[in-house]
């Protein structure tokens, strides 16, 4: 396989939305998906919902309740996954999602799993570098498995673990991240960096942060990958100015919006699609 | 990977699972709450308050008609009910309060179950000039009326929680939502032993006065350490401090009471060791630690007669306390806190917390298994004039 992370970012600024898979429900969620893909996403983040969403605002709390109320496991999003590359959805899809469902399921499993349904990589909101080892190393990152005293040693002698090495866990920046921080981040970034533009939760805000052209120059200077910009960016317009600064921009809370609020979600795909897809050329 | 000054795991336990806007907040925390610990300027001023503004050290008393009635062991009560604003969490909210004056934040958010917490938070807030919000569920505001009412009285913005259960769990989300967004002039001002480091070292720390006092007070007033100290543990953070006093007395039995609910069996409770099928060791509100969850991994629905143990979650240094068994948990349900409750009025003419009934049940179950030699510690953590309401429903009017 080649690195579809790395392909989608020939043509740049490129346009990333995310979508919770199971939201209004699991049928509709991937249909959107796909028409987002075909329409000119670059890149999808696709939701995996958890019950307690901290980093998230009150438009992807909501979608992500009801997609749980209506029964969305991380079983069934990853067969959704796979469903969407079996339709033929061939741009990178990033897996978003909060650590404790995949721990439930199994780091070793999840990842393994995640990469044969089709995804790309992952962003894991509540997990820092601080306590990202342990996902890496089911990424095969360090080869073999470290125990709690940070011991190293293949999961079984005779036959290495399978590595997903080229799935990057997307490392998040913020607006608070102290220079030092930021340049240890940056530094081991793979995939593309997601840039926090504001300090605080999804949702969509009427202006863009000040200085953040000044923000994604600190992070250049520590990294050659990708700098995407998420948070708070609603409409086309916003999309325009980030995209002059940034390698990608990042449509969350509008997208879940427009799109779930919409009588035909699949449509409202394919016209938010080509409107942001038209501000970003 | 990075340095932190303090370790931030109990065991696998623990850690800081929280999004990136709060890591810098998180280290600045750490810096200044170990700054504090060194500086005698800090602790003199934290010793004072505890004296004079929160009336430590709270006394220990001898449960005569309860030891007499139950038969066996004699029991002792550490009286958190005493301290001011009628419950232990004052010690850990005036100790952080303290520390953002220190930090030079102007503004404090805090989540609230039973309102202790919350009201703790607001007072301590009044009193040293703090703007203070406190997220609560509205499931829990219906049931702790006066609590909520005493929070706006000392100033405090009162917010009601309605997303998820709508209870302790969902007001710490909204706490944190607040907080990252307002992490620069914000502080969190967590409640219990939870949460991302340094939070559980800190709460416990400034909880530890419980344990020191109740020590010190045993070995002055009854000359022996007790056999057992029995705590309730929702998030832990009552339990912790007075554990704290004596974990390195090997001697000494540690329990901690986890809320049954309906019974274990019901899947109605907040036993997160108390019901191995779902409490399992995941990751919530930034501590990896045992939490009450499906299958998938959501946080289960929890409940509880007391607000206060109403959590998903447990402290994660009770997750590693539980694991080298130098603690034992247990269960308590609502059934038999109420008849707690009910007793401990009778016989001592003491109104425990819900929370703190919980506690004085194990006792009742196991004292009389005990010899009249023998003696229980039991914390009682708070008072129970926030439970009269919730009490009046559940057996009627007397």
């Amino acid at each position: 396989m080649t690195n579809r992370i790395e392909n989608a970012f020939k043509n740049k600024p490129i346009f990333m939305p995310y979508f919770p898979l199971g939201y209004p429900d699991l049928d509709t969620s991937i249909d959107v998906i796909e028409a987002l893909a075909k329409n000119g996403a670059d890149l999808i983040e696709v939701g995996l919902s958890f019950s307690d969403p901290l980093a998230d605002g009150p438009v992807i709390q909501h979608a992500t309740q009801i997609a749980l109320e209506r029964g969305i496991t991380v079983k069934k999003s990853l067969e959704a996954v796979k469903e969407l590359r079996q339709r033929g959805v061939d741009i990178p899809l990033v897996l978003m999602g909060y650590y404790n469902p995949m721990l439930a399921y199994g780091l070793q499993n999840f990842v393994r799993d995640a990469a044969e349904a089709g995804a790309d990589g992952f962003i894991v909101p509540d997990l820092p570098m601080e306590e990202s080892e342990e996902f890496e190393n089911a990424l095969g990152k360090l080869g073999g498995r470290v125990d709690g005293d940070g011991f190293r040693y293949a999961t079984n002698a005779t036959q290495p673990p399978p590595s997903y090495r080229d799935h990057p866990l997307i490392q998040m920046l913020a607006p608070t991240t102290p220079p030092e921080r930021m340049e240890k981040i940056a530094r081991n970034a793979q995939g593309f960096i997601y840039l926090v533009s504001v300090t605080g939760i999804t949702g969509v805000r009427k202006s863009l942060a000040e200085g953040l052209g000044e923000l994604i120059a600190r992070v250049r200077e520590h990294t050659s990958v990708p700098v995407c910009v998420g948070f708070g960016i609603s409409v086309p317009e916003q999309a325009k100015e980030v995209g002059k600064m940034a390698d990608g921009v990042i449509v969350g809370t509008a997208c879940v919006r427009m799109i779930g609020g919409s009588e035909n979600p699949v449509e409202a795909a394919r016209e938010l699609t080509r409107r942001f897809r038209e501000a970003l050329r | 990977m990075t340095t932190t000054l303090l370790p931030t795991k109990f065991g696998n336990y623990g850690g800081q699972f929280v999004p990136e806007t709060l890591m810098p907040a998180l280290i600045e925390l750490e810096e200044a709450f170990v700054a504090a610990r060194a500086d005698a300027a800090f602790q003199n001023e934290f010793n004072k308050l505890m004296a004079s503004f929160v009336g430590r050290p709270t006394p220990l008393t001898h449960a005569k008609r309860l030891s007499e009635k139950l038969g066996g062991a004699q029991i002792y009560l550490k009286r958190e009910d005493l301290a001011h604003t009628g419950a232990h969490k004052i010690n850990n909210a005036l100790g952080q309060a303290l520390l953002v004056k220190r930090m030079g934040k102007r503004r404090v958010v805090a989540e609230t179950g039973a309102g202790q917490h919350g009201v703790a938070s607001a007072t301590a807030a009044a009193l040293l000039g703090l703007e203070c919000v406190v997220y609560m569920g509205t499931v829990d505001i219906a049931r702790q009326e006066p609590n909520v009412f005493r929070m706006k009285l000392l100033g405090a913005e009162v917010r009601p929680v309605e997303s998820g259960t709508k209870t302790l769990k969902d007001a710490i989300n909204e706490a944190i939502r607040d907080w990252v967004t307002n992490v620069r002039d914000t502080h969190y001002l967590l409640g219990s032993a939870l949460g991302p480091h340094p939070y559980p070292t800190m709460v416990r720390e400034f909880q530890s006065v419980i344990g020191r006092e109740a020590r010190e007070q045993m070995m002055m007033e009854v000359g022996r350490l007790p056999d057992t100290v029995i705590a309730c543990v929702g998030g832990g953070s009552n339990a912790i401090g007075v554990f704290s006093g004596f974990v390195d007395d090997e001697q000494v039995e540690l329990i901690g009471v986890e809320a049954g609910g309906s019974g274990i069996e019901s899947g109605k409770h907040a036993a997160r060791f108390g019901d191995p099928s779902r409490g399992r060791v995941g990751v919530i509100h930034g501590t990896h630690t045992y939490v009450l969850q499906d299958e998938d991994g959501q946080i289960a629905e929890t409940h509880s007669v007391s607000a206060g143990l109403d959590y998903a979650a447990v402290g994660p240094e009770h997750a590693l306390l539980r694991d080298t068994e130098r603690a034992f948990y247990t269960s308590a349900t609502d059934a038999e806190a109420l008849s707690a409750f009910q007793t401990l009025c009778h016989t001592e003419g003491i109104i425990p917390a819900l929370e703190s009934s919980h506690a004085v049940a194990e006792v009742i179950k196991r004292a009389p298994r005990m010899r009249k030699d023998q003696v229980i510690l039991v914390n009682l953590s708070g008072r129970g004039d926030k439970d009269l309401n919730t009490v009046i429903k559940e057996i009627g009017n007397l």
